[in-house]
């Protein structure tokens, strides 16, 4: 009976700790999730993720005939005190070919501030197609009080595009850009609570 | 380690082998030490009762407010939690602080303490002919964590939390609104709260696993298990795999309100969208974590009352493996809105419908349990089959939820909160109080009014499907959730919800009486009161069971019940 009995403890323990480290696998796979929603994010250009290329990879794609219009949308998140807009609303490209385009943006307070950009474009699904060798978003622009700035962004769209049954209909793809307070460049920008609002 | 509860902890400790089994300890002993399987779910039961009267109450001012269009009571109701009664802000404020605790103690205080802590404790080891939980002491630390929770989902009702005092985020507790939406102290405490029963719930899913893998009597195999047991072990796996990511994504919560983070913080590029699939990827689980102990419950209640085994015995219990298995793969299907392509749309709509395959399983298994058995209609029996259909009702608007270009239309409408309150609200609580008509005379040893037992059925059916049928129309016509005020055209059919709010009150009252009735004026329970049907191990102990059962372990022949 005893040795039956301790025998019997062990095995729960065995089972307990399975289980935990079940749960503690799950835990770190919920960390895990961070990067690798990113990585999964820029490999697949899901939710209209736009790609990053260097000038190499650049140098090798194609152009072919066909164009495509670009639409360029900027703005600002709430409360923060910049002006940002493109310079150009709309851009007929040809697909294949690097095209520049150029955004203005000015600092309207009266101190310095520190802005990051997100970015994606619409339709989500041309995210994967959409590559960046330059673009303003790839570092945080610090702007002094009352200072402008032109911001260039060097694009193309991927040919790949006319071979995607999702991308088909696509006639115009929109980049957007919404500039934020930069929060990991030290003093806080912008009240960005409820109740600054 | 306490001594007194080394000695009352029983059987495993007991080597000389004639100890007082008996024995009971003292009152603070007993209650806030306790050890014992028994006790812990009666404290379980009696602690989701109570938080299940708080959250039915949040509910009621929720249906008074919604009465009539306007701004009613909300005013007094900020005020009565130290809010400014002139800002109007924070009087709409608190609206969304009681949306968000009558979800979160509906959810984590109410339903899960009910049928996990509470059945889950007190029939497991019973039915498995066990003496107790694998691990008495943590079956402790896991109510008490509960609880401990709960108080702390309390004082942040209390304390600042954005425009006026409490959490006011859903309770879903989406990023940016949990994060810089609001300032104060009520949401830490919230999502404390929610890291407090969620380690009391791993820790009671591994109580769990441990029991039913390890101390089942000689003989009963896994295939032999009643299906009460197999649910509450499909469940117990579905708390160990979900409830983790709920925790990594509410602490990034925390580290994002508190210690500068960016997780969900576009600025510092996070993707807020990642916190509604980590909550998702715990949050539809959970819902099969509601709902399959009940799917058990139930099992028994149709099996017994049937005087027949339950048709097909293994169908019945890998359908609930599926279900589990199925439902980690579809959390996507609550976010249809939130710029999906077309093809995951299209996964995320068919895999959600494919749960529909072994929920049909269980639905005709039922039925055929119920075909060409000795039906006797006593009030478990009458509550199960309220259950069949409420679920049933609340499954076929879930399939049509599941479209996702038709959830374009409804989502956030008040067809959802009609659907998920037809599955939960209609169908989870309607099996917790078949189980609580089923098994009070074995747990207390006393038989309720079986009169009032049917009476509280009825009326409750009546009022409930009061309350949320007319919700299908509120949201088919467009109304959204979360807003306490409505255009007039809503009027009708919202007044129609707040008297079945009444009514459905008034069969609660009625439950209490019949406990009082069943303490005071009750028969003493037979051992096996519902009879020949009733075939599972806790049917062959007396009614209460002993303090401590099954000495010598029963042992299951062959020719098993199923």
């Amino acid at each position: 009976m005893n040795a039956k009995t301790l025998d019997g403890l062990g095995r729960n323990r065995r089972i307990a700790l399975m289980a935990l480290a079940v749960a503690a696998a799950m835990l770190g796979l919920g960390f895990a999730s961070v990067p690798l929603y990113r990585l999964f994010c820029q490999a697949t250009g899901f939710d209209g993720t736009t790609q990053r290329v260097t000038e190499d990879e650049a140098a090798q794609i194609k152009a072919v005939a066909n164009t495509m219009s670009i639409r360029f949308d900027a703005n600002v998140e709430r409360g923060m005190p910049w002006q940002f807009k493109p310079l150009q609303r709309t851009d007929d490209i040809t697909i294949g070919v690097r095209d520049m385009a150029l955004f203005w943006a000015k600092n309207t307070s009266d101190h310095a501030i520190t802005g990051t950009a997100s970015f994606n474009v619409e339709p989500e699904q041309v995210g994967k197609y959409f590559n960046k060798i330059q673009c303003f978003c790839f570092t945080e622009q610090t702007l002094k009080p009352g200072e402008e700035v032109r911001m260039p962004v060097l694009y193309y769209v991927d040919p790949a595009i006319l071979n995607d049954p999702d991308a088909k209909d696509v006639e115009q793809i929109t980049l957007s850009y919404t500039f934020h307070p930069a929060i990991n460049s030290g003093a806080k920008a912008l009240d960005r609570t409820a109740s600054g609002r | 380690m306490a001594t007194t509860a080394d000695h009352f902890q029983g059987h495993v400790d007991d080597h000389h082998g004639h100890a007082d089994h008996d024995h009971k300890p003292g009152f603070f002993a007993r209650w806030f030490m306790s050890t014992n399987h028994k006790d812990i779910g009666t404290m379980y039961l009696i602690f989701a009762i109570f938080a299940g009267v708080i959250g039915g109450a949040v509910s009621g001012i929720m249906r008074a407010e919604l009465m009539h269009p306007g701004i009613q009571y909300l005013g007094a109701v900020a005020s009565f939690f130290g809010d400014d009664a002139s800002d109007f802000n924070a009087t709409l404020h608190m609206w969304n602080v009681l949306i968000t605790a009558h979800g979160l103690i509906m959810v984590f205080f109410v339903v899960m303490p009910a049928t996990i802590g509470g059945f889950g404790n007190w029939f497991i080891p019973l039915m498995i002919g066990a003496p107790d939980m694998a691990f008495p002491r943590m079956n402790n630390i896991s109510f008490w964590l509960t609880f401990a929770g709960f108080c702390s989902l309390m004082m942040s009702a209390f304390v600042p939390g954005g425009l006026g005092n409490g959490a006011g985020t859903g309770w879903t507790v989406y990023a940016p609104l949990s994060t810089y939406g609001s300032t104060g102290p009520a949401v830490d405490f919230g999502i404390f709260a929610l890291h407090l029963a969620g380690a009391g719930s791993i820790m009671g899913a591994i109580n769990l696993i441990t029991t039913i893998f390890n101390m089942r009597a000689p003989g009963m195999t896994i295939h032999k298990m009643p299906l009460f047991v197999w649910s509450v072990l499909v469940t117990a796996f579905l708390l160990l795999l979900a409830l983790p990511v709920l925790a990594a994504a509410i602490t990034m919560l925390i580290t994002d309100r508190n210690f500068g983070t960016t997780f969900f913080d576009p600025a510092g590029g996070g993707d807020p969208v990642l916190y509604q699939h980590l909550f998702w990827f715990f949050g539809h689980p959970e819902v099969y974590i509601m709902i399959l102990p009940a799917f058990g419950m139930v099992s028994q209640i149709i099996s017994t009352f049937s005087k027949k085994p339950v048709f097909g015995y293994l169908g019945m219990a890998y359908a609930m493996v599926a279900i589990g298995v199925v439902g980690f793969i579809v959390w996507a299907h609550h976010m249809y809105t939130t710029g999906l392509s077309v093809n995951t749309k299209m996964y995320f709509t068919a895999a959600t419908m494919v749960i529909a395959v072994p929920t049909g399983v269980k639905i005709f298994s039922w039925i055929a349990t119920m075909w060409g058995g000795s039906l006797e209609f006593k009030s478990p029996m009458v509550w199960s089959l309220g259950f069949i259909f409420l679920f049933t009702v609340g499954g076929v608007t879930g399939v049509v939820l599941a479209n996702g270009g038709v959830d374009d239309v409804l989502h956030d409408t008040y067809y959802v909160v009609a659907h998920f309150h037809y599955v939960l609200s209609l169908g989870a609580v309607t099996a917790l109080f078949a189980g609580f008509y089923y098994w009070f005379p074995k747990m207390s040893g006393r038989m309720h009014s079986e009169f009032l037992a049917h009476v509280h059925f009825w009326i409750f059916f009546i009022g409930v499907n009061l309350i949320f049928f007319p919700m299908h129309f509120l949201g088919l016509q467009g109304m959204p959730r979360r807003y306490p005020d409505y255009a007039e055209a809503y009027t009708h059919w919202n007044q129609v919800a707040t008297v079945g709010y009444m009514i459905m009150a008034v069969s609660i009252v009625i439950w209490f009486i019949n406990i009082l009735y069943a303490f005071t004026a009750g028969k003493r329970a037979e051992g096996n009161y519902w009879g020949e049907g009733a075939t599972t191990l806790e049917w062959t102990l007396s009614s209460p069971p002993p303090f401590h059962q099954f000495e010598t372990l029963p042992v299951i022949e062959d020719a098993g019940h199923h």
